[in-house]
């Protein structure tokens, strides 16, 4: 029995935000996700880490079925995922998602990435949207930025905005898959530091990230990925000062000499 | 030289009237074909058939056929009484089809200039905007359509400028087009046929020249806002 499947077991009366349940999904042959038991709880940070291909990014996916999975079950809310149309549409208004490379509407300008989801989707009159927008990119120090287009921002400026466009929603969760990957390193700790903020906040978020100095401030559980398996998961002090599987052990040291 | 004058008024109603089958077949085509490009791209298997059996069906059919097939079908259907007219224009049964005939054919193109764009476009931009709650339509008609349109206009541009020679072949059922009006000339005035050849081709030119400059203008316009 995993860590998580304890947790969720002796859950508060509320429940976990997200269950994911015996989850398990192939590419051709390759087993990318292996029966995959974890949930996470309201307001809590949790940090996956893991070599490339281990299906970190893949599990962050599923959760708003950006994926399909073939086989076990997803929870969000107490609901399962739908599978399609207007149902699962609303599901994503409701999960933030942030890309490693921000996707950012190339056509619109900056206060527009933000307000279209509220425009279209929640149905904002655009001067409520306008304003929340401008609240958000604020919150995330691009404000000054809003009437520019994607392309003439530094990418870090980029993955703030995306920030703000999936908060526009006002997400249960937010999920972000590799969220510094494509950043200059002078450009990671803007990003972070917005992260930081938003898990002090009380939001609760699924981080794929290869940032060990996030995972250690904000994070409440590390959960380490390997070929497709979660092989162990813990608190961060924990599982950076005293990892237990070998496979924990052996990235660990691969990443942290430097 | 003297025929061109004098019969100028002919001629000039002859390129009136390739103009008009233009703008209406370059409107329609390019709704049909943006429809069918969707259809394409959409996640429902059977719509996708649906784009592909008609891009298959149009454009491996040369347009003589459509045309011909168009003007001895549709009335057939009923659709005897089809023409129409706008301000002092008239426009007749005869035009209405061969029109519609042609829209058909360049849908096909215009789809497949379509999908190209929204090939084009990243996965990532649908992928965000299905992560902000859009359903498939929304996310292709607020973000990917719109970029997709900025890459295709070169493409676009070559098929309207295709569309614009391709009025042409409806002068063989009668509408008095260009070619017509050329065709008839030519009979008419045997001994001024280069002039009466090259008058006619020069008006096609101007055409063509105003579809590539107003193409021209668009993707500059288009490039700026990137």
């Amino acid at each position: 029995m995993t860590a998580a499947a304890r947790e969720s077991s002796t859950a508060s009366s509320t429940g976990p935000l997200v269950v994911l349940d015996h989850v398990n999904k192939w590419f051709g042959d390759l087993h990318v996700l292996q029966d995959i038991n974890m949930a996470i709880n309201r307001g809590e940070v949790v940090v996956v880490i893991g070599p490339s291909g281990s299906g970190k990014s893949t599990l962050c996916r599923a959760i708003n079925r950006l994926e399909t999975i073939n086989d076990g079950s997803i929870m969000l809310d107490g609901q399962p995922l739908p599978q399609e149309g207007k149902q699962l549409a609303n599901l994503r208004a409701e999960v933030g998602m942030v890309f490693q490379s921000f996707n950012l509407f190339a056509h619109k300008t900056i206060l527009e990435n933000v307000t279209l989801g509220p425009i279209k989707v929640r149905k904002l009159s655009k001067k409520d949207a306008d304003e929340l927008a401008q609240r958000l990119l604020d919150r995330v120090g691009v404000a000054h930025q809003a009437n520019k287009y994607p392309a003439q921002l530094s990418g870090g400026q980029q993955q703030r905005v995306a920030i703000a466009r999936a908060l526009a929603m006002e997400p249960k969760v937010m999920l972000f898959d590799e969220p510094t990957s494509a950043l200059d390193p002078e450009m990671i700790k803007e990003v972070l530091d917005v992260m930081v903020d938003l898990a002090k906040g009380g939001m609760t978020m699924i981080v794929v990230t290869h940032e060990m100095g996030f995972a250690r401030t904000a994070a409440d559980r590390v959960v380490f990925m390997s070929d497709g398996q979660i092989v162990e998961e813990n608190t961060p002090d924990e599982f950076f000062t005293n990892p237990r599987s070998d496979r924990a052990k052996d990235f660990l040291g691969k990443i942290l000499k430097h | 030289m003297d025929t061109l004058i004098q019969e100028f008024p002919q001629i000039r109603n002859g390129f009136y009237t390739t103009v008009w089958l233009l703008l209406f077949s370059g409107l329609i085509s390019t709704v049909i074909g943006t429809v069918l490009a969707s259809f394409r791209v959409s996640p429902v298997a059977s719509l996708r058939a649906l784009g592909t059996g008609y891009v298959n069906t149009f454009r491996n059919t040369p347009l003589v056929l459509v045309l011909a097939l168009a003007i001895s079908v549709i009335p057939t259907l009923g659709f005897n009484n089809l023409g129409f007219s706008i301000g002092i224009r008239d426009f007749t049964t005869f035009f209405t089809v061969a029109m519609l005939g042609l829209s058909f054919y360049t849908a096909a193109f215009v789809c497949e200039a379509i999908r190209s764009g929204v090939n084009s476009v990243s996965a990532g931009q649908a992928e965000a905007a299905r992560s902000v709650g859009m359903g498939f339509g929304q996310s292709l008609r607020l973000v990917v359509l719109p970029q997709a349109f900025r890459a295709v206009i070169p493409p676009l541009t070559s098929i309207y400028i295709a569309l614009a020679k391709n009025t042409s072949v409806v002068a063989i059922f009668g509408v008095p087009e260009a070619a017509y009006v050329m065709r008839k000339l030519s009979n008419q005035f045997t001994s001024d046929l280069w002039a009466i050849f090259i008058g006619i081709a020069l008006g096609y030119v101007v055409i063509v020249m105003v579809i590539s400059a107003i193409g021209t203008l668009l993707e500059r316009k288009l490039a700026v806002a990137a």
